[in-house]
């Protein structure tokens, strides 16, 4: 029987200094971190059950990676709501706390946005006369560099890794039509061969290969980190780097809800093979293809668009949801994923209030057509860039949603809320509920720790390995009866 | 299921071709009437909000390291 799918998205944001000539990524992101951070007390990253470059097949790793940003002293904070924001190389990265269900996952993702919009409000005060920072979210600067937008999800170790592959990697390759945020023109020599116009995604161009540990060269479509931060006995933890940012909640919600789904049914081995003959090549094939109709080669011979092996995996999804997983979310992950494909059969275009490719090809589109632009117009290239721009003042899909043009899923109240109170039904509650509570009393922590300076002679380290532990179910009776940290780890022990 | 999907996806493509085209048309052009105004609105609301100097601007935003 498949295991929950708890699940969190990484974002690295693309951060840029408009009027400054020597801009500094990696210093702008810290500044820009710590802006916000403020008066939160700094908390260290404990690192001591990572291992980035431990491998899913079970390779050795070969070197550990050593904590950089630590050493330079870069920003590295946890919130109360139980994410992590910090520097990751030159950019402003958010983790979501960790989410049982892709509703509350929305949510989160689109807190991450505000909490970076916020910054940017806290260091326009700081930052000398003339100059700005401006932050999107989005994966590539047009150039030829990607910064990614990573998924994770839980999955059991009792999994065959090649099964996973083999399921998901077709899926992978055929969700893209609806998790696409849409990008002008091709950052790879076939593409702009090809002289591919407008594409579905901003990553299908930087992905080389089927699997592999890389992150940033040779990207694969399947990413083997295996860094469960979790019980390593019990759990992986999926690292998906394939996907993309994006900004329509719909779409957000369809890319982790389906691959949730198509996960379970991957534990419970109820999929058939339908492997593709050339996944890299259907990847950026089914991406360069904004009219949905070409066809990927099955290993089995048969010729299908992507849209129908879409239907496929759904049509397998809703047996194994009527039969194993009933629930509301479900429904809806079903029912939203139905009539999105039912729009790309029909006519893709109308779902410009659902996913990101269509909002931004029908704005590019529109623009394009009134001033009779070439699609390299550098005022296009503008668009498709402030189409991601974290302000609500500036950025075009918030001014889509400003006019309601575009389908929503969260409340800006909600929203709101997430900045600050975590998840109550994961191991996130109680990391925010502890980093709110007693944030003098905790030296380190991170997604599987939390380590306590009580004033005692060794430090406290309290293990999270369990991802549906330390819920508000389990925890907020010992919490409120807690009046220090003290107390908090001796009621854990006893 | 994928017989009953199938059946499904036929019917919806069945459902195009009405018989009261002229009623279709006329329908179709009073909808892309309004659709022009929603998109002008759009267009004038992007011009309102867009960066300066988008050559500039855009020429400039390069993002070396990630992941």
């Amino acid at each position: 029987m498949a295991i929950p799918k708890v699940v969190g998205t990484e974002t690295e944001y693309g951060i840029f200094g408009p009027n400054t000539p020597d801009f500094n990524p990696v210093l702008a992101s810290s500044f820009l971190i710590n802006a916000y951070a403020g008066s939160l007390r700094r908390i260290r990253w404990d690192y001591e059950q990572e291992s980035p470059l431990r491998d899913a097949r079970g390779f050795e790793p070969v070197q550990e990676r050593q904590p950089v940003e630590e050493e330079l002293g870069l920003a590295n904070v946890i919130l109360p709501n139980g994410a992590r924001y910090y520097v990751d190389h030159a950019h402003p990265e958010y983790s979501t706390p960790e989410c049982a269900g892709p509703r509350a996952l929305v949510v989160h993702d689109k807190a991450g946005e505000l909490v970076l919009e916020r910054s940017l409000d806290a260091v326009e005060a700081l930052l000398p006369q003339g100059e700005r920072i401006t932050v999107y979210k989005n994966n590539t600067d047009g150039k030829g560099n990607s910064y990614g937008t990573h998924e994770n999800y839980l999955v059991d170790r009792r999994t065959q890794f090649t099964r996973i592959v083999r399921d998901l990697t077709p899926f992978f390759v055929t969700r893209q039509i609806f998790t696409g945020a849409g990008k002008i023109g091709s950052e790879s020599a076939r593409g702009t061969e090809q002289r591919v116009a407008y594409q579905l995604t901003q990553r299908a161009d930087f992905f080389e290969a089927e699997v592999g540990l890389e992150t940033t060269l040779k990207r694969p479509i399947i990413n083997t980190r295996d860094e469960p931060h979790a019980d390593p006995e019990k759990y992986r933890r999926l690292h998906c780097i394939v996907g993309d940012a994006n900004m329509c909640e719909v779409a957000t919600f369809l890319k982790v809800g389906t691959t949730a789904l198509v996960l379970k049914m991957i534990e419970d081995e109820l999929l058939p093979d339908m492997s593709l003959e050339n996944p890299v090549q259907a990847l950026h094939h089914v991406s360069w293809d904004p009219t949905c109709r070409q066809t990927v080669k099955l290993l089995d011979g048969r010729r299908i668009r992507a849209v129908e092996l879409q239907w496929e995996y759904l049509d397998h999804a809703k047996k194994y949801v009527k039969e194993n997983d009933a629930t509301a979310e479900n429904a809806e992950v079903l029912q939203r994923w139905e009539s999105v494909l039912a729009g790309l059969e029909d006519d893709p275009l109308s779902l410009h209030r659902e996913l990101d490719w269509v909002a931004k090809y029908r704005l590019l589109t529109a623009y394009r057509e009134r001033d009779g632009l070439d699609w390299r117009d550098p005022r296009l290239a503008m668009i498709a860039l402030q189409y991601h721009d974290v302000r609500r003042s500036k950025g075009l899909y918030y001014r889509l949603a400003a006019s309601g043009r575009v389908d929503r899923m969260a409340t800006d109240d909600e929203i709101r809320d997430a900045v600050d109170a975590p998840p109550e039904d994961t191991r996130a509650y109680f990391r925010g509920r502890c980093i709110a509570k007693y944030p003098q009393a905790i030296a380190a922590a991170s997604w599987d720790s939390i380590i306590f300076d009580t004033g005692r002679e060794t430090l406290q380290r309290v293990p999270t390995r369990e991802p549906l532990r330390g819920t508000r179910d389990h925890v907020e009776a010992l919490l409120e009866a807690s009046d220090s940290a003290e107390a908090l780890v001796e009621g854990l022990q006893g | 299921m994928p017989q009953e999907q199938e059946q499904k996806r036929v019917q919806r493509r069945g459902d195009e071709g009405g018989a009261s085209a002229d009623a279709d048309t006329a329908k179709a052009s009073a909808k892309g009437q309004e659709l022009t105004e929603e998109m002008d609105e759009i267009l004038d609301e992007i011009d309102s909000v867009l960066e300066q100097n988008a050559e500039e601007f855009v020429k400039s935003y390069v993002q070396k390291g990630g992941e």
